[in-house]
């Protein structure tokens, strides 16, 4: 390793990194008798202390049902609960809280879109297009709506540099098309998709336009209303929040018109057995005790991410991401699954000779934590001809010296195999 | 603290590199398919057995070093075996790997180079590895038309 491009030469002034580390407690222990170099932020993010204090009081000092009672801790929860709505409509900048539905998920918020407004507005022969670079919670859904209605699905493909092929998007829409439903980062490949483009041009077919923002929220800031999706569904615990929690966002008169999805409490103005009149937004899909803590561990981890600043963030995962590339080239037989033009912090690779769970263990043995495997986009697998890559993951709590000992771990692994 | 060298054993390292009996037999009397869910590996068993006595055996497929180290080292200790001594040798063998007391002599023995994956014991995440060749051996001998998984 040439002196010059060793990690303590780096120079950022973008983010006072070794603060944030403080923030989160996790991060500071050993494994397998190394430091932890945490690497695996497109499965999951970690919490900071702001999080899991929020979580510690709502459970301390506040915990009741929320909406029902009159006592003053229902108040409390409730008050708690609904600000966190706020912000997550500041957050992604929706026109009204109106369109912010809790849900479990993305992966539920997309089976809610497929259920609540496929099932009743496609037909036989309609159109949905989705790409090849899609996680599998955003084709599973489609594929059981595609069952139901007599659907059909349609396919972007993607380039050997992992980007959406636009011009066969353009192909594939008509006047058939309903639905367009694509990830905005993916995580298998980390490529960056053109959504903007995506949605303007759906929108002159009159379809909707769902976005699969669950990498998305962690790295780059989003504005629903510049953006004119229909729809977008992100997660909690991929944006430093608690799993268990995401967001599904939808525009006022779509969620309007469509059926709710579950019954239950919570989502009903009165029931009788003749006629049941169902809520307004957005309790109309909250059936049920919702995941109150949740709710409000996902608003303190916007808080925390707000402060930092989602372009400081973005700012500086590009310098690692960056810093990781030419690390990773560099590494004999080596070589990397989607190399989009533009890309978020995330690094899928192969090795000639080491398979991917081999590159795992070894990894976790010296400390380090990738996920290996098909990243639950097995088309993406098949399209690049490998049953499975390796992927490091980077959030604004890692460094460029974590970078090194990723490396230097892969330097292990080539040896141990050679 | 476990060194990564007694999971990765030179001769697990070998048999990755140089499998044995890797490929398709001609006429085989059984095949079966294995497959990973969570990983993604795949592997094709293909048998020759001949009044209750396995005298070909062979494989083809692709996984990591230790599901193809395991898979090498199964076929090479099948070769003659009756299919009980089969069944009974991947009990041995899953006990090596599953349990937390260590096979007896006689056991270890009858285990020879598929002692070598001992070391798996330590990384469950990576016994399914070890274990898939076994089960799909399992489904080729019981006659199952679906595939084996490891879930």
């Amino acid at each position: 390793m040439s002196k010059a491009n060793t990690a303590n030469n780096i120079k950022t002034s973008t983010l006072d990194v070794e603060k944030i580390r403080k923030d989160f407690p996790i991060l500071h222990q050993e494994v397998n008798g190394n430091p932890l170099v945490y690497l695996d932020n497109a499965a999951t993010s970690q919490k900071p202390m702001q999080v899991i204090e929020a979580l510690d009081k709502y459970y301390q000092n506040d915990n009741a049902n929320i909406h029902r009672g009159v006592h003053t801790l229902s108040e409390r929860a409730t008050a708690d609960y609904e600000a966190a709505r706020g912000k997550v409509r500041d957050f992604i900048n929706a026109g009204s809280e109106k369109e912010i539905i809790f849900v479990r998920g993305a992966t539920e918020g997309i089976n809610l879109l497929a259920q609540s407004y496929g099932r009743i507005n496609l037909k036989v022969g309609d159109e949905i297009i989705i790409s090849e670079m899609e996680h599998h919670s955003n084709i599973v859904p489609w594929q059981l709506l595609c069952e139901q209605t007599g659907a059909i699905l349609k396919v972007i493909p993607i380039n050997d540099a992992g980007e959406l092929i636009v011009e066969e998007f353009e192909k594939l829409l008509s006047p058939k098309t309903k639905i367009v439903s694509v990830v905005h980062i993916s995580n298998a490949l980390g490529s960056i998709n053109p959504i903007q483009h995506i949605i303007d041009r759906a929108h002159e077919y009159n379809a909707i336009v769902i976005i699969d923002g669950a990498q998305a929220t962690p790295h780059t800031a989003v504005n629903v209303q510049v953006l004119d999706c229909d729809f977008y569904v992100f997660s909690g615990h991929k944006l430093f929040g608690p799993t268990g929690i995401g967001v599904l966002y939808g525009k006022t008169e779509l969620l309007e018109a469509m059926p709710p999805w579950q019954g239950g409490g919570d989502m009903i103005k009165m029931v009788s057995f003749e006629k049941t009149m169902y809520a307004d937004l957005p309790y109309k899909f909250e059936a049920g005790t919702p995941h109150i803590a949740g709710v409000i561990g996902l608003g303190a981890a916007i808080d925390y991410v707000n402060a930092i600043g989602l372009d400081a963030i973005a700012a500086y995962e590009h310098e690692l991401l960056e810093y990781a590339t030419e690390k990773a080239e560099q590494v004999e037989g080596l070589r990397l699954i989607g190399t989009a033009d533009k890309k978020a912090s995330i690094l899928s690779f192969i090795m000639d000779g080491v398979h991917p769970h081999d590159i795992g263990t070894i990894l976790d043995h010296e400390g380090v934590a990738i996920r290996t495997g098909h990243h639950c986009a097995m088309p993406v697998m098949t399209h690049f001809d490998v049953p499975a890559t390796a992927r490091a993951s980077f959030a604004f709590y890692n460094t460029f010296a974590e970078v090194d000992s990723l490396v230097q771990a892969l330097e292990t692994a080539r040896e141990v195999f050679a | 603290m476990f060194d990564l060298k007694d999971l990765y054993q030179e001769v697990i390292i070998d048999h990755n590199r140089s499998p044995r009996n890797f490929g398709k037999l001609e006429n085989p009397t059984q095949v079966a398919e294995g497959y990973n869910p969570l990983c993604g590996d795949k592997l094709n068993l293909y048998l020759t057995t001949k009044d209750d006595l396995i005298t070909d055996v062979s494989f083809d497929g692709s996984g990591c070093a230790i599901s193809v180290a395991s898979a090498s080292l199964m076929t090479d200790s099948l070769k003659g075996k009756t299919v009980r001594e089969a069944e009974q040798l991947f009990e041995n063998f899953h006990d090596l790997i599953m349990e937390e007391e260590n096979p007896d002599t006689e056991q270890m023995q009858s285990l020879g180079k598929l002692a070598a994956l001992a070391g798996v014991k330590e990384y469950p995440a990576r016994v399914k590895c070890a274990t898939l060749c076994w089960h799909t051996l399992h489904s080729a001998l019981q006659g199952d038309e679906c595939s084996a998984t490891t879930e």
